[in-house]
């Protein structure tokens, strides 16, 4: 286990090409809950990669299953799910890890950050011990615990670490506790981060400074980032690659540089052109008829036709396999049409 | 610098809000004593005459009772000696004993106090093991639990008290049907259908209120960021469930003390015992006024002193308790 | 967890939704119950009140007497449904007397406000301090055994219970905007809070009365059991079980153990049903929130 462990720190953070080695791995992961008939399948054929160091982007509207694909990895599935696919956090096998490998994993290689800091916070504890139950857990003596977690708080911006360390959630700001929060889940040297939309819970102008922080230490510490959100524009502005996901399925994957000039998918496209964009030469917003669907309760096919614009007879058949386009994968049976 | 001002301004209105929930607490047992006094002037006709309750005095004995309860006086000056005397830890002398109140109501403590002991250690025990189990593995155990749960809470002490009794020591054998035993062993074991009885309705409480705060907070979110970080599920439960769950377990636990209180006066008549609650008993059968007063008293002082004191730990317990909010 | 699957919930909703068999079952044995208390003289094999030597402790089953007789030799069976008459209608009492105080003390609380509501309020903390089987004792002692003394010394008892709920409920639906354009028309206070408030209390003052039933019904016969209450020759199921005690310790248990375990159906069955409605309350201000 420990030289495992030392083995995989040899490998430069920003040296994406040698290393063999991704941070995540997911491949036709699918996931159901209940069996035969009465089973309600929440995920279908999700694959996501996240290479060392790298920051991906998750993007779907809620009930999109991108919360539930990014808990997955960390084996995290809903009570009584079933998983079919691969998932893969640096070279564990998700899937079929016991109790304690999944713990050991946790405890080492993945962190979480959470949407509600003042949730995720244990609210009768106090700050030091949130910080430092991840380390203890793994062993770690108590005084260098600490230490430890002193040295985080003051790399993620927090005044006076020593006096914060003995405070309650209560007395900070949401933005300084999702601070915390962060420094919490880069405590224990992670190579993977899973966000799962970390600023969606905060004010405007603390949203910036969080993403900016978040975005920094990952590049300190050379950290593979999954950032699961809603919003495509912030997805597109901080990550390399994003993926967009629709009811269940992964509908595009394509490098944030070409998302906005070139979205392959009719959901992409939408998906743009509702938000309020200042990129768009359009000022003009448009929202996406219908509302989004769950796996379970979207129409055979494409699960997007029944909102989409140029949906047709063929797209009813079979779900449209991914296939390059431009610089995307997407899964479409006519992106010329969006995108010629 | 101005932290240490700050703490010391918080340190003053810690102190004013612990004077501010005794005052409530001393209020409590104020007007309740007032009431408790005033009971006997309630009484239809000559209060001294519903105390000896047809027993047979020359007048001059009624005219010394009169005295004796301040009844001769104002209703004020008569309470002011009596609870004078009371904070004196003197309730007088019983009427059907002859003997002082005091003495009578200690010389019987050791059974009721063991009895009420025995009977909460065994409550909380099995109350909160009942609670985390089925709030924890949920589904088929939380569901027998529910109603092992629900049929406890409803069963009235007199019910288990004659059913253990019928069973285990008529029936079975195994226990003793009545008595208090000698030394601590002998004591124990016949006091455990007693305490047991006792315990039931407690238990299910317990075990209700226990399982509903486990399964909030084994919902909260921090439950599953502390699971997402490789903690252990024994740790989580311990130090994340428990430990936040703990302030409407503790609450419930002081508002059963008067509840296990009342069950001893059911519970050592049942069994033959020779405790405060039986006293209790039989004094308002015979209309034995400073007994049932002082027991009374007693009674309602630790009630209020225990939930008091339950209220003054909930800071501690939960940092959000706001200390300088309005004290109610 | 903290993630919901709506088709999961829908599912689970569902399920609640539809009465649970067990409120039926509770209802049903309560009908039962109050039935045999009511129709005591025309259902009951016996006089509760005959007594035969003779036919002392029968067990259950006996011939002529299914649910068996007491030392003296009455019925249980009979007993059980004359007994059933004390112990519904005292419960009754208290019930209806504290429900009646509380809504006046909470609904006036309530609309009072300012230090009329801190008096009241502190009030009802005060006798909620005060244990109600100890405050029942203390009116034993002073009026002697019966039952109408521990009927109002429990009804005072249970006021705060009902009257801290209906003081919340009057509060919340007294803010609502409609309460306050009625008074812009000006009527008058007490037409508002009668006509307007109380509707609104009735659905948790029943839930709140239906649990204080039971709680009264335990109280009661316990004091009868210690022989505080009812008086001979009136019974009810708390003194049949103290008459019993001699019995069950001479090892025939079932003249005491059968009105215990009626005792123990009813308040079950009223605890489930308390517990239904106050849910069935929750539910709907959930949903129409």
């Amino acid at each position: 286990m420990l030289a495992k462990k030392t083995l995989a720190r040899k490998g430069t953070p920003d040296g994406r090409a040698e290393d063999r080695r991704d941070a995540l791995g997911i491949s036709g992961l699918s996931l159901a809950v209940g069996t035969g008939e009465r089973a309600i399948p929440l995920l279908a054929d999700v694959t996501v990669r996240v290479g060392r160091g790298e920051t991906v982007g998750l993007v779907g509207e809620s009930g999109s299953g991108k919360s539930l694909t990014a808990r997955a990895a960390l084996g995290m599935l809903p009570r009584g799910a079933r998983a079919t696919g691969g998932v893969t956090v640096a070279d564990v096998d998700v899937l079929a890890a016991g109790r304690r490998q999944l713990r050991d994993l946790r405890r080492t290689r993945a962190s979480m950050i959470f949407q509600d800091p003042r949730a995720s916070i244990n609210p009768v504890r106090r700050i030091g011990d949130y910080l430092t139950e991840g380390l203890r857990a793994r062993g770690v003596p108590a005084r260098a615990a600490a230490e430890r977690a002193r040295d985080l708080l003051d790399q993620v911006g927090i005044r006076d670490p020593k006096g914060a360390m003995r405070r309650f959630p209560h007395e900070f700001s949401g933005g300084m506790l999702q601070r915390v929060v962060i420094a919490g889940a880069l405590s224990t040297e992670p190579e993977l981060l899973l966000a799962d939309e970390p600023t969606t819970a905060l004010d405007v102008t603390t949203q910036a400074e969080v993403v900016g922080l978040l975005k920094d230490m990952q590049r300190v510490h050379g950290t593979g980032m999954l950032f699961v959100t809603h919003d495509l524009d912030l997805a597109a502005a901080i990550c390399d690659r994003v993926y967009v996901m629709y009811a269940g399925r992964i509908v595009e994957e394509a490098a944030s540089a070409s998302l906005f000039a070139a979205p392959a998918h009719p959901y992409t496209r939408a998906l743009l052109e509702a938000s309020p964009s200042v990129h768009g030469e359009k000022a003009e917003i448009k929202a996406i008829t219908g509302r989004p669907r769950a796996l379970a309760e979207s129409p055979s096919g494409c699960s997007f036709r029944d909102r989409c614009p140029l949906a047709g007879d063929e797209c009813a058949g079979t779900v449209p396999a991914h296939r390059p386009h431009g610089t995307s994968l997407v899964a479409c049976v006519r992106p010329e049409q969006v995108t010629p | 610098m101005k932290r240490t001002l700050a703490d010391r301004n918080r340190k003053r209105t810690f102190a004013g809000w612990i004077g501010k929930r005794a005052l409530g607490g001393v209020l409590t047992v104020l007007l309740a004593s007032i009431l408790i006094y005033g009971a006997l002037r309630l009484a239809p006709g000559d209060p001294v005459l519903a105390m000896t309750g047809g027993r047979r005095l020359t007048p001059d004995q009624v005219e010394a009772l009169r005295h004796r309860y301040g009844l001769d006086q104002g209703f004020m000056q008569g309470y002011l000696a009596w609870i004078g005397d009371a904070l004196r830890l003197d309730f007088g002398t019983s009427m059907n004993y002859q003997t002082s109140v005091t003495s009578l109501i200690t010389n019987r403590l050791g059974v009721s106090g063991v009895l009420i002991l025995y009977s909460a250690v065994l409550a909380i025990v099995f109350g909160f093991a009942v609670a985390l189990a089925s709030a924890v593995k949920g589904g088929l155990v939380n569901r027998v639990a529910g109603i092992v749960a629900a049929v406890t809470t409803a069963t009235p002490t007199f019910v288990s008290a004659i059913g253990l009794l019928a069973l285990f020591s008529v029936g079975l054998g195994w226990f003793p049907a009545t008595g208090a035993g000698t030394g601590l062993a002998d004591r124990l074991w016949h006091l455990t259908l007693p305490a047991v009885a006792m315990a039931i309705v407690a238990f299910g409480v317990l075990a209700r209120v226990g399982n509903a705060a486990f399964a909030e907070e084994l919902r909260r979110e921090h439950v599953e960021v502390a699971r997402s970080r490789g903690v252990s599920t024994a740790a989580v439960i311990r130090r994340h469930v428990v430990r936040n769950a703990l302030a409407p377990i503790l609450t419930i636990i002081g508002l059963l003390f008067a509840s296990l209180f009342v069950g001893t006066a059911v519970v050592e008549t049942a069994f033959g015992l020779d405790g405060v609650g039986s006293l209790l008993v039989s004094s308002v059968s015979r209309r034995d006024f400073p007994v049932v007063q002082g027991i009374a008293l007693i009674a309602v002082l630790l009630f209020v002193v225990v939930n008091t004191l339950v209220d003054l730990a909930m800071p501690f317990i939960d940092p959000r308790v706001t200390v300088g909010g309005p004290g109610r | 967890m903290t993630l919901t699957i709506p088709a999961l919930r829908a599912r689970s909703a569902k399920r609640r939704r539809r009465r649970p068999l067990i409120v039926s079952l509770a209802v049903a044995f309560l009908i039962l119950v109050a039935a045999m208390g009511l129709l005591a003289p025309v259902l009951a094999p016996h006089s509760p009140d005959a007594t035969s030597l003779l036919n002392s402790l029968l067990p259950p089953g006996a011939e002529g007497h299914w649910l068996g007789t007491d030392s003296t030799g009455r019925d249980v069976l009979s007993r059980i449904m004359y007994g059933a008459r004390l112990s519904l209608l005292a419960p009754l009492g208290v019930v209806l007397l504290s429900g009646l105080l509380g809504t006046a003390i909470g609904l006036l609380a309530a609309r009072a406000g300012g230090w009329a509501d801190a008096v009241l309020s502190r009030g009802m903390d005060i006798v909620f301090a005060f244990p109600s089987m100890l405050l029942a004792m203390l009116v034993v002692a002073v009026f002697g055994p019966g039952l109408t003394a521990p009927i109002c010394a429990l009804a005072v008892s249970y006021t705060p219970f009902v009257g801290r709920v209906v003081r919340s409920v009057a509060i919340q639906e007294g803010t609502r905007p409609y309460m306050e354009s009625y008074r812009v028309m000006g009527f008058g206070e007490l037409w508002v809070t009668l006509r307007h408030l109380l509707p609104n209390v009735v659905p948790v003052l029943v839930a709140q009365s239906t649990l204080a039933f039971g709680y009264a019904l335990v109280d009661l016969a316990a004091l009868s059991y210690l022989g505080l209450g009812v008086r001979p020759p009136d019974a009810d199921w708390g003194s049949m079980i103290s008459q019993a005690r001699s019995a069950i310790l001479q090892g025939e248990p079932w003249s005491g153990l059968l009105p215990g375990l009626v005792v123990l159906l009813t308040v079950v069955s009223v605890n489930v049903l308390g517990e239904h409605i106050g849910g069935s309350i929750g539910r709907k201000q959930s949903e129409g929130a």
